[in-house]
């Protein structure tokens, strides 16, 4: 009986083991596994810190799935209309198409809030399905490969060069969505340490009538919020499409603008803690694979840890502010 | 010779730094009405807070009736029969009177039930109450009638009311005693909680005097000269403000026309408001909170937004500027709601600092916020007007409330406004610092600055006011010299009729 339990835990240790620190220590793992760690953490940091300059807010963007496909498909658009041409300003102007589409996608539900008072986290969500349904049209119309014999999905990216978004340093998983992702944790720590912007998004969430008080345009906040959330989103979308993913297909999303908003709220709101919390989300999505190749795992339970982790995290926020009772009767 | 009901024998409560209370030890009779006394902060309520069960002595003891008493949650005094009506009402505007009592109840009867019970209890005690209505659309004084009936439906032997006077117009104080009366007919006792010496002559049988947490003194009030209460209650004198010059310059501020539509279901709309404030003159306006007191000065803070002429400062017209540009122009304004209008509670106070500020050695044309400076002035206003707190880095919420109002009209004071409105300055402060903050207002006027103070307290309006008028359901009344008023006139003025006084006017 002892035994039993005590096998037990050496496999539930095993597993731990194998999900957060073979894929970066073990030999036959690592090679692997180490660069997908910035290749997956990259998108969902810029996404996540994008997510938290509205949450600081209080204005809640759950859309930023959406935000993420209608980059890519953009970004992605400019690529293949400038196909079969080589010019170095193919990339950067893919970027800045993404931007755009992402960018127009998180102001459709700030419109409608500033001027029909609608619900943001509703509005938002639901350009998710309509972004899905754009996608799966799309590849199967519009970008679809015309040299694909029919399939669903554009052109791949690897062959042709001036749209790929290629690895920065080899077998490092660096690229330049990665880069970015740098620059919007940096960016954005400094937007609320130091900047007028960032202290009125503060104080928009914390006191929405004090920040009305102050001065603060509420409508110019709603809009801000959501547009650089959806521009990074759109950022995040190009960069995937153009390098890791490769191509446009119905399904090349991976919930990236889910799971950021759980870094947003692992990182407590806070750049940096994005940052630690992008890195550490993207090492469960690889454990999780290698576990599924080796423990024969289903790949829903990985999705389980994570969605445990915001809510015990959100637990934790309560039970700090608030003390259960039980009503005597 | 009447029964001793309530025995208090040597309660004392300690918070953190501050003995609350120390050694206080008096009796409440049955048919009686007592009278406790005291300026803010002299341990009131406290007291009665541990009375109800919401603290706990640190010690002493109660009797209740020669029983001993020691409440461990309000529930309990409930049950032993002790009723509170609290200064400020806890009920929701959305639902009707029935509903609102229905949810303070333990074991709430049906709603019909309840309902005719209401009324029935209502009647008998001269309070008319429609349990269909919905607190939204009550005044003040009904929504007191709520509270009290809500007490009155457990059948208390003590009922506490902690300044039960402050939110009404003198009629419905009228219709309040009557009430109390004739409970305290019934045989029942009542703790009246009050620092407003005529009424208190007026009702009360026994009065016990706190100061600074400490018993005092007590007296039979109607045989006491109001001033000799008065002096046992404050003990030192504070010097009372007073300003050197009253000579009134040019007209600096001037609202025409101005009609608010109320966005709060349960606000109230203005209404074709005229007035205008000279250089070196403070307007007081009066009236109970309600009558669209907020309406009125989120016109002025730019908050709502009018048409451009309504509103004119120094020829300027103003009205569709938003509050910073106003700010810039020279009107500021400090909104009643310490935290979370006047005041984000969880950020510092110099980051509340920088709420209203907006000046270029502040923010920089890039937006990048220089923390030094504002830190510096941040020390300023914590220096000059006294604000007790550990660091600047302190949030908001955790400085007392006197403490917060002193930062938040320091705040806008030593930034020179021209204009400067304010709404209930010392609401809720305790008397040191309410003759601070009435200083600085009256140093400000004299320093060639207008300032229109929004109060529920008359004699705070009479204290430092040149002119006056009195906001009463949207509607505002002619101005009046201050010197010419009686109180009887500024009831009739409550009440919403205009008096006809026309030498007194001003032009």
């Amino acid at each position: 009986m002892f035994g039993l339990l005590l096998d037990e835990f050496a496999s539930a240790f095993s597993a731990i083991k194998l999900i957060f620190w073979d894929p970066l220590f073990d030999e036959s793992f690592a090679s692997y596994a180490r660069p997908q760690l910035l290749v997956k953490a990259g998108p969902i940091i810029l996404i996540a810190v994008g997510l938290s300059i509205g949450f600081k807010a209080g204005i809640w963007n759950i859309g930023a799935e959406g935000q993420y496909i209608l980059g890519a498909i953009f970004g992605a658009s400019v690529a293949l209309s400038f196909y079969p041409q080589e010019s170095i300003f193919i990339f950067p102007a893919m970027v800045l198409a993404g931007a755009l589409g992402g960018f127009i996608w998180g102001l459709i539900p700030a419109l409608l809030k500033v001027y029909f008072k609608t619900n943001e986290i509703l509005v938002s969500l639901m350009l998710v399905y309509v972004a899905e349904n754009i996608l799966a049209s799309v590849s199967q119309g519009l970008l679809r490969n015309p040299d694909g014999m029919g399939f669903p999905g554009s052109r791949n990216f690897k062959d042709y060069p001036s749209a790929f978004n290629e690895e920065i340093i080899t077998n490092s998983g660096m690229h330049w969505g990665v880069i970015t992702a740098f620059i919007s944790v940096i960016l954005a720590y400094f937007l609320f340490l130091k900047h007028q912007k960032g202290y009125e998004i503060r104080i928009s969430g914390e006191a929405p009538k004090a920040a009305y008080f102050a001065g603060i345009n509420p409508s110019k906040t709603i809009i801000f919020c959501l547009g650089t959330s959806g521009l990074l989103a759109g950022m995040a979308g190009l960069f995937e499409v153009a390098g890791p993913a490769g191509q446009i297909t119905i399904s090349f999303n991976s919930g990236y603008g889910f799971t950021a908003i759980i870094v947003a709220f692992l990182g407590r709101l806070n750049p940096i803690g994005i940052l630690l919390a992008g890195l550490l989300m993207a090492l469960t999505y690889i454990g999780g694979e290698i576990a599924q190749l080796m423990l024969g795992l289903p790949g829903a339970s990985i999705q389980l840890l994570q969605g445990m982790l915001l809510f015990f995290l959100l637990a934790t926020d309560i039970f700090t502010n608030y003390r259960l009772k039980f009503r005597s009767l | 010779m009447a029964e001793v009901l309530l025995q208090l024998n040597g309660i004392s409560k300690s918070f953190p730094g501050v003995k609350a209370n120390e050694n206080i030890s008096f009796e409440i009779n049955s048919g009686e009405i007592h009278a406790l006394l005291g300026e803010n902060g002299a341990g009131k309520s406290t007291l009665v807070k541990m009375i109800y069960g919401l603290m706990q002595p640190d010690s002493g003891n109660m009797k209740l009736v020669s029983e001993n008493f020691r409440p461990s949650e309000p529930s309990k005094a409930r049950q032993s029969g002790i009723a509170m009506v609290f200064q400020h009402f806890s009920l929701f505007d959305a639902l009707n009177v029935a509903e609102n009592i229905a949810l303070g109840m333990e074991n709430p009867p049906k709603i019909n039930d309840l309902s005719q019970k209401i009324e029935t209890v209502s009647k008998s005690y001269g309070l008319p109450l429609d349990p269909k209505r919905l607190v939204g659309q009550l005044s003040a004084g009904e929504r007191q009638r709520v509270e009290i009936i809500r007490c009155l439906l457990q059948n208390p032997k003590l009922l506490i009311m902690d300044e039960p006077t402050s939110v009404l117009t003198p009629n419905e104080v009228t219709t309040l005693f009557e009430t109390l009366l004739r409970l305290k007919k019934e045989g029942k006792s009542i703790l009246y909680i009050s620092h407003k010496l005529e009424e208190i002559r007026e009702i009360c049988d026994f009065a016990t005097i706190l100061r600074n947490g400490e018993k005092v003194g007590s007296c039979t009030p109607k045989n006491t000269s109001a001033k000799k209460i008065g002096e046992m209650m404050v003990g030192k004198s504070f010097s009372s403000p007073s300003r050197k010059n009253r000579t009134f310059g040019e007209e600096l501020i001037k609202v025409s026309n101005l009609s608010v539509h109320s966005k709060d279901f349960f606000g109230t709309s203005l209404s074709n408001i005229n007035f205008s404030v000279r250089v070196g003159e403070i307007l007081g306006i009066g009236g109970v909170a309600g009558n669209g007191q907020d309406e009125f000065l989120g016109a002025l803070s730019g908050e709502t937004k009018t048409s451009p002429k309504t509103i004119t400062l120094l020829d300027r017209h103003i009205g569709h500027l938003r509050p910073n540009q106003r700010r810039e122009l020279g009107l500021r304004a400090a909104p009643e709601e310490r935290l979370g209008h006047a005041a984000a509670p969880a950020m510092s106070l110099v980051e509340n600092t920088l709420m209203t500020s907006h000046s270029k050695d502040v923010i920089d044309k890039w937006g990048i916020i220089n923390f030094k400076n504002i830190s510096t002035k941040t020390s300023r206003i914590v220096s000059e007007f006294d604000v007790r707190t550990p660091t600047l880095d302190n949030t908001a919420a955790s400085l007392s409330g006197g403490n917060l109002q002193k930062f938040v009209i320091g705040r806008e004071i030593l930034e020179k406004p021209k204009v400067f409105v304010v709404n209930q300055p010392t609401w809720g402060v305790d008397a040191a610092a309410a003759a601070f903050i009435r200083q600085s207002i009256l140093n400000l006027a004299s320093q060639k600055s207008a300032v229109i103070v929004i109060s529920q307290d008359l004699d705070e309006l009479f204290e430092i006011c040149d002119t006056f008028a009195v906001l009463t359901n949207g509607y505002m009344s002619r101005i009046y010299e201050l010197g010419h008023l009686s109180s009887e006139d500024v009831g009739l003025l409550m009440g919403g009729s205009d008096l006809d006084l026309d030498s007194h006017a001003q032009t």
